[in-house]
């Protein structure tokens, strides 16, 4: 088990080395210049050749990649002479637009974003659960055929048009919610909640129609299987039959999926935190790629990446522990 | 008498799936379902156990002296797995593959007996054990992919019999199993059978399951029974052009005591009880180890054929064309073969055949046949 975790540990660090470089390759053959971006609208042609040999954009691109990678292990100091900057470990780079390194700025945003993640996670799976149970063990009725067409609006529904919705509703109208203002959890819980949960309502109504959907149809799936008669000949109550025996299987694809959403939200939600402005992890990306600011886009690439991969070990070791039949293979 | 079925009807909104059979049990008794794919096996089986759930059931079962057909959901589910236990074709489809083995004979142990978890465990390992899985009590801690086809099936019997059932019900329980596993399972049924006094609902498409372990045959043509006899009775002499045909499709039955280590390379299992099953002209040639069907295929639920369900495909129907089979639906009657001279005008020579009734089912096992011309011989071929 130890030896296992160790490979497949190993092979998300190769599989972050490749996207690293991937990002890298891509930047390098885009025709826009970082170095421009970076110093800004009234740099002269010469200021920009500084900012140049201080971003290191000069040098071959190997050396580039090489002066990266070392860098988030033993950190580095950039340019020389007075301009030097000291980006210290792990150091993702420099944001010469923000005027602070890549990591600081992720480690900043980072808490917002996995606010939002987390909470919407759990929402939906509540809601996307309880929806598609109730779909699939009543299928064929009018109960099932309405929320089926109920998730089809609300899977379908922009973000941005699910968002104003809500604010329109439960903010304007009724006043049941403040206007969403990111509070840290530091500042107590009941601030921090109120304030997410117009986001998490909105990107959970996205994801929970989705799970309710795909929960149903692996639910039907699941009860039809010769297994359940099983258990329905051994006499077991119907509530067993249908949590301990279906439902247990039904969930196994769903948790596989889960554990990709979940990965790709924690590494920010763009739309949800643009819209409602909150300072995460989406917002930065957002900004960062409207500003062609390099150095955050790689950073924010390498992160997103790395909650991915993570959530793939994630997903296999839950799988494992769910399905015997993968222990044993 | 622990179950009696009469007119038994199970309607789908798709059809009839099954159309008024009926049948007694005794305990200690193994009865013998035979028919074709689609005849209705299952769908009878499962409305016994009370598990069907978009079906009508109408008719009458009775077990133990109970009528089960419109008893309430939570009556049948009492029953259900304490004292009528069925067993499936495919066992490793039928067992959950995410809990062990042990798990799953103690869940049914445990909540019908309420006991402890520990005793219900134990109880589980002592049940693996008297199927004759080795090593029982490390087995249990294993799930089903662990195990072969053949141990699969002994662990659903040990599920199907831990509460001590009176009624076991099989659908097909060898039928995805090679030839060799087949005779080891069907004794082991056996062997429980009469150590325990159970009776044995056994159903199968294989003639030579019913020769090694029923005592009575019912067999099922499109929902209906077309013949009901002792064993011996269907082998030696079956009535009904479709048994007679089922018998000249099947693989030759050889003879031998039940037991014997099977011949798998003849493709069949070994007839116990039967001196000689496919003796009497009864059979037509059969092509050793190759199955000769019924030409035809079983009539539709949604529109079965009129009067006879069988005549599009009867070959007595074929050689003499006779009105009633196409206009009225043949009726089950006891026929008795007489060794004596008949009534007034009635001339027999040797052994003789006479319509002697057509009421519900008496309680000695009789031959019973729905064929209009049941008193023709022969006529298979
Ligand atoms: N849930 C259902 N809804 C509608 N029709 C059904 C249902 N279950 C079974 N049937 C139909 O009832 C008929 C009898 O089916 P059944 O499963 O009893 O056949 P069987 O004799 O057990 O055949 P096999 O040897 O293939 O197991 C078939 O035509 C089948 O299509
Ligand atoms: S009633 Fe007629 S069609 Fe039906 S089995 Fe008998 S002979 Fe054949
Ligand atoms: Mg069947």
């Amino acid at each position: 088990m130890t030896r296992y975790l160790l490979r497949r540990l190993a092979a998300v660090a190769g599989v972050l080395l490749v996207i690293c470089a991937v990002t890298f390759a891509v930047f390098y053959v885009l025709p826009s210049d970082p170095a421009a971006h970076a110093c800004g609208k009234t740099c002269t042609p010469e200021q920009v050749t500084l900012v140049r040999a201080q971003m290191g954009l000069d040098r071959p691109v190997y050396e580039q990649f090489g002066g990266y990678v070392t860098g988030i292990f033993t950190g580095r100091v950039l340019g020389d002479g007075p301009t030097a900057l000291e980006c210290s470990v792990p150091c993702f780079g420099y944001s010469y637009q923000n005027a602070l390194p890549v990591w600081d700025l992720l480690t900043d945003r980072l808490p917002v974003s996995v606010s939002l993640a987390l909470g919407a996670a759990a929402l939906w799976l509540a809601g996307g659960l309880a929806v598609g149970l109730v779909a699939a063990l009543r299928r064929g009725t009018a109960l099932d055929r309405s929320l089926m067409a109920a998730t089809l609006a609300s899977a379908s529904a922009p973000v941005y048009f699910t968002a104003m919705m809500l604010l329109l509703i439960l903010v304007q109208r009724l006043e049941w919610l403040p206007y969403p203002d990111y509070r840290p959890i530091s500042e107590g819980p009941a601030a921090w909640a109120g304030n997410l949960l117009l986001p998490w309502m909105t990107l959970a109504s996205l994801y929970a129609a989705m799970y309710a959907r795909l929960t149903r149809a692996s639910m039907i799936e699941t009860m039809a299987e010769p297994y359940i008669r099983t258990a329905r000949a051994k006499g077991l109550y119907e509530r067993t039959v249908v949590t301990k025996h279906g439902l247990r299987s039904a969930l196994t694809p769903i948790v596989t999926i889960f554990g990709m959403d979940l990965g790709g939200l924690l590494a920010g939600a763009v739309i949800t935190e643009h819209v409602f402005g909150l300072p995460g992890v989406g917002q930065l990306t957002y900004d960062a790629i409207f500003k062609a600011d390099q150095p955050v886009v790689l950073g924010v690439t390498l992160l997103a990446a790395f909650f991915i991969t993570l959530a793939n070990l994630g997903v296999d070791l839950v799988y494992a522990v769910i399905d015997p039949r993968v222990r044993y293979a | 008498m622990i179950l009696r079925v009469r007119d038994l009807r199970v309607a789908f909104p798709a059809g009839t799936a099954v159309d008024g059979i009926g049948f007694d049990l005794d305990r200690g008794r193994t009865l013998g379902v035979v028919g074709e794919s689609g005849s209705g096996k299952s769908v009878s089986s499962l409305a016994i156990m009370g598990l069907h759930r978009e079906a009508a059931v109408s008719g009458s079962i009775v077990f133990d002296g109970e009528e089960l057909v419109g008893a309430p959901a939570s009556r049948l589910r009492e029953l259900r797995g304490r004292r009528i236990a069925m067993i499936f074709q495919d066992p490793l489809s039928s067992l959950h593959p995410f809990y062990t083995v042990g798990e799953q004979i103690a869940e049914a142990y445990r909540l019908h007996l309420r006991v402890s978890r520990r005793v219900a465990r134990e109880r589980a390992v002592e049940m693996l054990a008297e199927v004759g899985i080795p090593e029982p009590r490390r087995r249990a801690g294993e799930h089903p992919h662990r195990f072969s086809g053949g141990m699969r099936q002994r662990v659903m019997i040990a599920m199907a019999l831990s509460c001590e059932p009176d009624l076991l019900i099989a659908d097909e329980p060898t039928t995805a199993l090679d030839v060799t596993v087949q005779a080891q399972i069907l004794e082991l049924i056996r062997r429980i059978q009469r150590d325990r006094g159970i009776a044995v609902m056994m159903i199968t498409h294989d003639l030579g399951v019913v020769a090694r372990v029923a005592d009575e045959v019912l067999v099922m043509y499109g929902g209906r029974t077309v013949e009901h006899a002792p064993v011996r009775e269907i082998f030696r002499a079956p009535r009904h052009p479709y048994t007679q045909g089922l018998l000249a499709s099947a693989p030759r039955l050889p003879a031998g005591g039940a037991g014997d280590s099977p011949d798998p390379a003849a493709g069949s299992v070994a007839a116990g009880g039967s001196p000689d099953p496919v003796a009497g002209g009864v059979a037509g040639p059969v092509v050793k180890g190759r199955l000769r069907a019924i030409p035809g295929s079983p009539p539709s639920l949604l529109a079965p054929p009129p009067g006879c369900r069988f005549h599009p495909r009867c070959a007595r129907y074929a050689a003499a064309p006779d009105d009633a089979c196409v206009t009225e639906a043949p009726e089950l009657r006891e026929l008795r073969e007489l060794c004596v001279l008949g009534e007034v005008g009635e001339v027999h020579a040797g052994r003789a055949l006479r319509l002697v009734g057509a009421e519900g089912p008496p309680a000695g096992p009789v031959h019973r046949t729905a064929c209009h011309l049941a008193e023709t011989r022969g006529g298979s071929r």
